[in-house]
């Protein structure tokens, strides 16, 4: 079913503005990602759509429907935490039979739909363990199976992956794509890891202070971003010439043509098929730039040669002297990091 | 820390030494003096008219201070730890009176309150309900004594399983009571369970608040613990062996709740 999120407002006590004018349209059958830092909202607006949270003002529509005083239980919804919050005193099947047994349906009914659950998540041998006994990515399963039991219109992820190791993590997120595509169940995932975003998600709202930045599909908000924020959030900048472009587009050469900037390059990193390259700028600021090895080669690239900087029309998005930080200006060891 | 084994063992020794003398020493000598005579005599000391009486007076009294300190208890919890009402914080501090005020003070209290000249004791003994100087004023003084324990077991307990999985509930279309007893109250049963164990423990010990609310005569209003009083007060051999007799009584009763309470609500092995 289609979320519709209007004019919302929050606040938390007197002072944090936790979320501000947000409108956000989840279309039916979507897998919408909420993605931003943390104090970004995201959350706060997904507790919002639960019922978790009451907004101070704006409406919630889930299927068209005005919910924003119907209580969570009402709601249809199917959420889960990113600490899984399982049952701890119950099996994995009770856990998974919670909210069919709430519905008061039919032991037998009961019984095969669990069964079914557990087949689905790979748990069917774990069904009479008590979560405690689970892997944190299987308990983070027979949490999305007690989601899908009682049929939710709409799926509310919070960080679901967040407390996962990284190998687990990357399993389960091609996991509930592939688990999407077979069960259309309108999704929204709050996460503030962009390639997560960008895997899983075919709808990308960006969040940042409280509102929301940018909505659009993956490639939109990479390539197109609308803000520096966007550009920052969703993948690593450099700046060259005052301007802010994503390390992978920008060229090297040994040829001067017209207007290119002039740099020496003082650092190679080689990492695999991808090449780090850091530039010393005229104006004795750090660069970086990402090349295949393919190119590095071709150019014949030494530590402390000069080389010519292209920086490419299309793609750049802001000027570096508005985005202080966010930029390769500081002798950081890595920027990527330094900015997600 | 890194301590020397010499200096390890040295301070074992010194706790359990400390333990011993103060805590186990005391407690065997009461065993040892109960039945020093044999069981036949100990069993004919506690069952007595007068000491059969105040066996059931102190079931009684700990029958309905238990079961009303634990439902209350876990209300006050759920109010003090989930809510957000300002009057939580003046809740918390009144909660701990009976800890810090004297158990004597307790019970001149009640009688200033529920006496023949106190504020509501004429209302109730023109209606044929005299308090004071009757068990339903021992009842009083005891749930009065007893009202923290339980409280204090819980709260910790709710607040370290935390919200979540009352939220999960909710959203899986669980009703506040159908969460209550689905899941918060057999997530916090380990602190229900020591909570009643200490409030049981402490109606069928407390003596202080009982003794001045209570007329004193035997097989009437006097309890287990002021029969071992009044016992020990016996001149001669017999009011001594009498009273070590009762002692062991009450302390079988409370091991008896304690031991059915660790079968109830074992301690959980997960975190």
């Amino acid at each position: 079913m289609r979320i519709d999120a209007e004019a919302i407002n929050k606040r938390f006590g007197e002072g944090f503005v936790a979320l501000e004018d947000v409108t956000l349209e989840v279309p039916e059958g979507s897998l919408t990602a909420l993605l931003g830092p943390s104090g970004s909202g995201k959350s706060t607006l997904l507790r919002i759509m639960a019922g978790l949270e009451t907004p101070d003002s704006g409406v919630i529509k889930i299927a068209g429907n005005d919910v924003t005083h119907a209580r969570p239980q009402e709601r249809g919804i199917g959420f889960v935490f990113q600490h899984y919050a399982a049952f701890a005193h119950m099996t994995v099947r009770d856990n998974v039979a919670f909210g069919l047994k709430i519905r008061k349906r039919p032991k037998s009914e009961v019984r095969a739909k669990v069964d079914e659950l557990l087949d689905l998540v790979g748990l069917t041998q774990w069904g009479g363990q008590r979560p405690h006994q689970l892997s944190g990515g299987q308990r983070q399963r027979m949490a999305l199976a007690r989601a899908l039991a009682i049929e939710p219109r709409v799926l509310l992820l919070d960080e679901p992956f967040g407390a996962l190791d990284a190998n687990v993590r990357t399993e389960l997120r091609r996991w509930l794509r592939r688990l999407h595509d077979e069960q259309h169940v309108t999704t929204v995932l709050v996460t503030h890891d962009q390639e997560e975003a960008m895997e899983v998600a075919d709808t990308i709202a960006v969040m940042n202070k409280g509102r929301i930045e940018q909505v659009g599909s993956p490639r939109d908000v990479y390539d197109q971003p609308a803000t520096d924020f966007v550009m920052s959030f969703l993948g690593p900048i450099s700046a060259v010439d005052g301007k802010l472009v994503r390390p992978h587009d920008i060229s090297l050469s040994h040829d001067p043509s017209g207007g290119d900037v002039r740099a020496t390059v003082k650092r190679i990193v080689h990492l695999g098929f991808e090449v780090r390259i850091e530039l010393v700028m005229p104006d004795q600021s750090i660069s970086r730039v990402q090349l295949t090895r393919g190119q590095t080669a071709e150019l014949g690239l030494t530590e402390g040669q000069e080389v010519y900087v292209h920086p490419p029309e299309s793609k750049v998005i802001g000027r570096a002297d508005e985005h202080p930080g966010a930029l390769g200006a500081s002798d950081d060891d890595t920027l990527s990091e330094a900015i997600v | 820390m890194v301590t020397r084994p010499v200096w390890k063992y040295s301070l074992r020794a010194v706790a359990l030494a400390y333990l011993a003398v103060l805590l186990l020493a005391p407690v065997v000598f009461i065993f040892i003096k109960t039945f020093e005579h044999g069981f036949s005599t100990a069993w004919s000391y506690v069952t007595t008219p007068a000491a059969i009486s105040a066996f059931w007076l102190s079931v009684l009294i700990a029958a309905i201070a238990v079961p009303l300190n634990t439902i209350f208890g876990v209300g006050t919890a759920l109010v003090l730890v989930r809510s957000k009402t300002r009057g939580r914080k003046i809740l918390d501090a009144l909660i701990d009176i009976p800890f810090v005020v004297s158990p004597v003070i307790i019970g001149l209290s009640l009688i200033l309150v529920y006496g023949l000249h106190g504020w509501f004791g004429p209302w109730f003994i023109d209606r044929g309900i005299p308090i004071i100087f009757n068990p339903l004023g021992m009842i009083l003084a005891t749930v009065f004594v007893s009202l923290p324990f339980c409280v204090r077991e819980v709260a910790p307990v709710l607040m370290e399983i935390g919200t979540e999985q009352e939220q999960a509930a909710a959203t899986l279309g669980a009703s506040s009571w159908q969460t209550f007893w689905r899941v918060t109250l057999p997530s916090i049963r380990t602190g229900v369970a020591y909570g009643v164990v200490l409030t049981t423990a402490r109606a069928l010990g407390e003596i202080g608040a009982v003794a001045v609310v209570s007329s004193n005569v035997l097989g009437s209003t006097v309890s287990l613990p002021l029969l071992v009083k009044y016992r020990t007060q016996v001149p001669g051999p017999g009011g001594i062996s009498a009273a070590y007799a009762t002692g062991t009584e009450l302390a079988v009763m409370s091991l008896i709740v304690l031991i059915g309470m660790t079968l109830l609500a074992p301690q959980r092995k997960d975190a």
